[in-house]
């Protein structure tokens, strides 16, 4: 089989039901349990460490200064 | 010793262009070779200046300096790019405004690419440069990775800009739509860019936060694809390497649909995945409360990225490239409603509980505009991709009154705000000079935007019209000419729209000017950046 034809005929069916399937696998880790603390915490990271880099392993504490 | 290493190779470097100007085969190159002399000459010499001194490590403290040029140069980008803008659309309008003596320097051929690429790379790139670089710091809460190497991005980029934008009026193009640079400008892109996702990646590899926030994952993803299709849609051999020409190596339908596959993917990932990044840090911290859906935003960002790479192939419709491909690109693009709405309602409802904010905060509703103009051309293009509604919309004004909608609305907009946020806090100043002027910018643009888009779409339609009008016999109506005739009032509207949003920018050029200066400083006056505490 010639190249074009091998990568067209991978790309609409394995190609396809791979890159599907991990989409929906994204969407399905995106609602796992336990996510809502973790993503709560990171929409609020932009809230923190405004003024100066936070210091070693603690970025929570340069909350406020 | 590194400041040696460098000394010599910005020596060599300005030597070789001399070189190189003194065998150039042609203007545009030799003005070229000779900016990279003068640029390697002034770097030169900062760099002599600064050997011997000892490198001040800095961590912590955030590298604010490139960021306060940035702002300061994505504002005087923007009215050069929409001056350029204004007066194209001008000569369309009165074509006597392409003056005989300008004739190969002046003429609409030659300054369109000028403005195309001064608002999308010159106020666009730099505003995407700047903005990450302030984003990603702030969200890793770590200084920028790679020291010097940051400066090198930034002040490379305005190095390209310049050489771009000189070889274009000297006629140094490569003839392809948005990626007009000749190959020698190319090199410098890439080689900026790979330092560029180098300072990027490096910084959040060092981040001090959990979690890699939204926004640096649309700016990670318009970093690496922008890599990708510059090198694929660049891929050409130079006649002589004195000289701007070179040969693609691809050619006919593969070339043209690997150009699309670039053109519509640096629309999908510059101008949409680097300014979602922008919104999804600036509006939370205007509106003051997190993102509406931490959740929804993650999969924005994943439903972009699986998708709007096929999109390219429906700016090819009813030409030689195969039926199939022209459908993929269509049905993928009509798909792109959703993830693109999804963004839309997240960026908007972030505002919830916070919607008085949009009668005070002028900057807010700019923002909020801006999100409103996302969503409307992220409708109207899947709809324009659609064959049969692209049978009659190709080739039209309406194309460039969608892009206009999409660029001015929805680019423009988020970077003024940005703009806007960023100038005070990195000043150190207590508030804006003016809202007052804001609020002008604001009305200005807003019903710019409006006259242009309108225009585009009544002179869109009609000569779409009156190209397929065929009388009883079957022969058409109109001539070309009668079409361009025709478009005359809805030209002088579009340049009005166009003036109005240029007033716009240089008010808010203005008004951050005098932020700077005239406001007076926040105590206690501490260099870097300034948030009030909460």
């Amino acid at each position: 089989m010639e190249t074009y034809s091998f990568l067209r005929e991978l790309a609409d069916s394995w190609g396809l039901l791979a890159m599907t399937a991990m989409f929906l696998g994204i969407v399905v880790w995106v609602f796992r349990p336990g996510a809502r603390k973790v993503q709560d915490d990171a929409a609020n990271s932009i809230f923190r460490n405004d003024k100066r880099p936070a210091e070693a392993d603690k970025p929570h504490q340069a909350k406020e200064a | 010793m590194w400041d040696y290493v460098k000394l010599i190779a910005l020596g060599a470097i300005a030597v070789l262009a001399a070189i190189a100007a003194n065998y150039a085969r042609d203007l545009a190159y030799m003005v070229n070779a000779i900016e990279v002399m003068l640029v390697s000459a002034i770097a030169f010499v900062v760099v002599l200046r600064g050997t011997g001194d000892a490198k001040v490590a800095n961590s912590g403290e955030y590298m604010d300096g490139l960021i306060r040029a940035g702002v300061a140069l994505t504002a005087f980008w923007g009215v050069v790019g929409f001056l350029v803008g204004v007066v194209i659309a001008s000569q369309l309008a009165w074509p006597w405004l392409n003056f005989e003596v300008l004739q190969g320097i002046g003429n609409f051929g030659r300054l369109r690419p000028l403005h195309t690429s001064a608002v999308i790379f010159a106020f666009g790139g730099t505003a995407l440069i700047t903005t990450s670089f302030y984003v990603v710091q702030r969200t890793s809460a770590a200084r920028l990775f790679g020291g010097g190497l940051a400066t090198f991005v930034f002040w490379g980029w305005q190095t390209v800009i310049l050489l771009a934008a000189t070889s274009y009026v000297l006629g140094g193009s490569q003839g392809k739509e948005y990626a007009e640079p000749a190959w020698h400008i190319d090199l410098l892109i890439t080689v900026v860019w790979v330092a560029y996702l180098v300072v990027f990646a490096g910084t959040i590899m060092k981040r001090k936060e959990p979690h890699i926030y939204v926004a640096n994952w649309f700016y990670l993803s318009f970093i690496i694809t922008i890599a990708m299709l510059h090198l694929v849609n660049n891929m050409a051999i130079p006649v002589s390497i004195f000289g701007s020409q070179s040969v693609q190596v691809t050619s006919g339908v593969q070339d043209a649909m690997i150009q699309w596959w670039y053109g519509h993917n640096a629309v999908g990932f510059f101008l949409t995945a680097g300014f979602l990044g922008m919104m999804y840090y600036f509006v939370p911290k205007q509106a003051e409360r997190p993102v509406f859906s931490y959740k929804l935003s993650i999969i924005h960002f994943w439903a972009l990225i699986f998708l709007y790479i096929w999109a390219g192939p429906h700016h090819l419709h009813y030409t030689a490239l195969p039926d199939w491909a022209g459908t993929l690109g269509m049905v993928f693009s009509i798909i792109l409603w959703m993830p693109s709405w999804g963004g839309m309602i997240n960026g908007l409802m972030t505002l919830s509980g916070a919607w008085d904010k949009l009668r005070t905060d002028p900057i807010i509703r700019m923002m909020v505009v801006s999100i409103g103009f996302y969503g409307m051309s992220t409708f109207e293009g899947p709809m324009m991709s659609i064959k049969a509604v692209n049978s009659l919309s190709h080739y039209t004004d309406w194309t460039i009154g969608h892009v206009h909608s999409g660029a001015l609305g929805w680019n423009g907009m988020i970077t003024f705000g940005a703009l806007y946020f960023l100038t005070p806090r990195l000043w150190n100043r207590e508030s804006l000079y003016s809202l007052k002027l804001v609020s002008w910018h604001f009305w200005l643009a807003t019903i710019g935007i409006v006259l242009y888009a309108s225009a585009m779409w009544v002179t869109g339609i009609m000569e779409g019209l009156m190209w397929r009008e065929v009388d009883a016999n079957g022969f058409l109506v109109n001539a070309f000419a009668d079409t361009v005739a025709a478009k005359y009032p809805m030209y002088v509207v579009r340049a009005l729209g166009g003036v109005m949003y240029l007033t716009g920018a240089i008010i808010m050029a203005y008004n951050l000017w005098m932020t700077v200066k005239a406001q007076p400083a926040k105590a206690p006056v501490n260099a870097n950046n300034a948030i009030p505490a909460e």
